[in-house]
């Protein structure tokens, strides 16, 4: 674990350079310790695939103090990640309206179109960090063979829930964004709702899964 | 006692000081992109620093009011005029009942702020009034003002208003260079990429907002050319992607990204960002950390120490 000044007000905790699921519980165990400090200095929590960023009023607290907060945080812990993971299951069309994609994965990848919708909605994914947009989850555990490079020119417009792919990655889209990753399907379900008590459908460590839908059942399902 | 909207000007949105504890969940800090200017501006009509207010951006508004009400509009210097007037800015003003209130083209600077006696009406979303506009949501309908948009506005206190000393903000905008520390990947650039950054004057390219101002000038080589794992961005950070343009991520950043960042503007100097114009020249000049902190806390007391009158009063009322 590398502890080093990022600005003025911030610190950056790096445990390694490569995505992996040892660096994503190091960083959830470091993650989650933060959390329940619940430290009122501390003004926000950056997570990432190996890293976190710690943002703070630094007239409070100072760089040092930060410093062996997190150092003390990170040696009583020993690592106790809570390995029993809320799962989180999304619904998914695949249904061809939702996924201008689907067919150049299914050919990138040299198999039929039903096989990629059984590939994407059979494995469990792991939500890394969230970035990008408001409620945007990275998820890692995408199989290996739906590993296809993203857009060469990202679409102006990927509407409000659609789940896409790119590289190892598997994500869904929670608002109006622009976006260059494959689009394979469309959940009804609100992944961000800013008025929530909790406003985003993932977060940091949580389990997913995603189980195929038909477009009546997607249809009944929006908005709800 | 709504205020209607008659011409939103060019982005016009609603920002208070912007909502924390959110960014794991993707969520920017965001608020006003000259947060000084913008906590100077309620001072003046005796609200909490905190209530929402008027951020316009490069073109102000016209807007009018229903019922008489306390103003004060701060930031880039504009041409301001209620029901024709000229009116003043950097102090509490009266705009009488149907009174109209138009702000002009900033003169120089990018950013107005306009307090409302009580402040603006609005539900916080995640503890703030801010608006988001990559998550279209906070401040009226998650979205920039628009013709007729019609705003409430809070009951304000009734108090003796505070003014600004004399001369007191005379140099807050000053030309020199923005201050800035060492990014978290500086030790990618070497010191002949951070010498450039800091002797080479850089432009605000056209294609500029509140999450990131890019900049166009000397190309800035890293000496290490590998792929930066996605990590956490801290405000103010100065990132150089593939083109070696630097970009400053402003205050509705992403919270995430993965390209190095050789340098971070200083806190006390974000204000300042939020006043650059496009084709702006800006200039940088490296401090330590602790000298950065120190600029901080200063501008903190000159803060408390620019008013004239009992600002205590006015201060601590939400």
């Amino acid at each position: 674990m590398k502890v080093a000044p990022a600005s003025d007000s911030s610190l950056l905790v790096v445990f390694g350079d490569v995505m992996s699921l040892d660096n994503h519980e190091r960083v959830m165990s470091l993650f989650r310790a933060l959390q329940r400090l619940n430290d009122p200095r501390i003004r926000n929590l950056h997570p990432a695939y190996a890293s976190i960023l710690i943002d703070f009023d630094p007239l409070r607290l100072s760089h040092e103090e930060a410093a062996s907060l997190i150092e003390n945080l990170a040696g009583e812990q020993s690592l106790q990640y809570d390995r029993a993971a809320n799962i989180v299951t999304i619904p998914v069309c695949y249904d061809v309206e939702f996924a201008p994609d689907l067919q150049e994965v299914a050919n990138h990848a040299k198999i039929p179109n039903h096989e990629v919708i059984q590939l994407h909605s059979s494995a469990t994914y792991r939500v890394h960090f969230l970035g990008f947009t408001p409620g945007f989850a990275y998820l890692g555990g995408l199989p290996d063979t739906l590993h296809v490079p993203r857009l060469a020119t990202p679409r102006k417009h990927v509407p409000a829930g659609s789940v896409a792919i790119a590289g190892t990655q598997a994500g869904i889209y929670p608002v109006d964004s622009p976006g260059g990753w494959r689009l394979i399907g469309r959940t009804p379900v609100r992944i961000f709702d800013p008025g929530a008590t909790q406003p985003t459908r993932l977060k940091p460590g949580d389990r997913v899964e995603f189980s195929a839908i038909d477009r009546a059942t997607f249809h009944s399902t929006v908005n709800r | 006692m709504p205020i209607r909207v008659q011409n939103p000007g060019l982005l016009t949105t609603i920002q208070d000081l912007g909502r924390s504890g959110y960014s794991h969940l993707g969520i920017s800090a965001g608020g006003a992109a000259d947060s000084l200017a913008m906590r100077i501006a309620n001072i003046l009509v005796g609200n909490a620093e905190n209530a929402a207010t008027l951020e316009m951006t490069l073109a102000g508004a016209t807007l009018e009011f229903d019922e008489e009400s306390i103003v004060a509009l701060t930031g880039g210097e504009c041409e301001c005029r209620i029901n024709g007037d000229t009116a003043p800015m950097w102090q509490a003003m009266r705009v009488p009942a149907r009174g109209i209130l138009a702000c002009g083209a900033t003169k120089t600077g990018a950013r107005l702020y306009l307090a409302i006696q009580g402040g603006l009406d609005v539900r916080p979303i995640m503890g703030s009034a801010s608006t988001n506009i990559a998550g279209h949501f906070g401040g009226f309908e998650g979205r920039g003002l628009r013709k007729g948009d019609l705003l409430g506005v809070r009951r304000g206190p009734n108090s003796r208003l505070p003014t600004l000393k004399p001369g007191a903000v005379d140099g807050l905008y000053s030309r020199e260079p923005l201050r800035v520390t060492r990014g978290a990947q500086h030790h990618w650039f070497g010191l002949e990429a951070f010498g450039k950054l800091l002797s080479c004057p850089y432009t605000v390219s056209e294609q500029s907002n509140r999450s990131g101002l890019r900049l166009k000038g000397e190309p800035i080589s890293p000496r290490v050319r590998s792929q930066l794992l996605t990590e956490g961005v801290s405000l103010g950070a100065i990132q150089v992607p593939q083109d070696e343009q630097p970009i400053i991520l402003f205050v509705d950043q992403q919270t995430t990204g993965g390209y190095p960042k050789i340098a971070n503007v200083i806190a006390a100097d974000l204000y300042r960002v939020g006043q650059l114009r496009p084709r702006e020249q800006v200039r940088f000049i490296e401090v330590v950390i602790p000298r950065a902190i120190d600029l901080l806390r200063e501008q903190e007391e000159w803060l408390k120490q620019i008013f004239q009158s009992q600002r205590n009063r006015y201060t601590d009322r939400s």
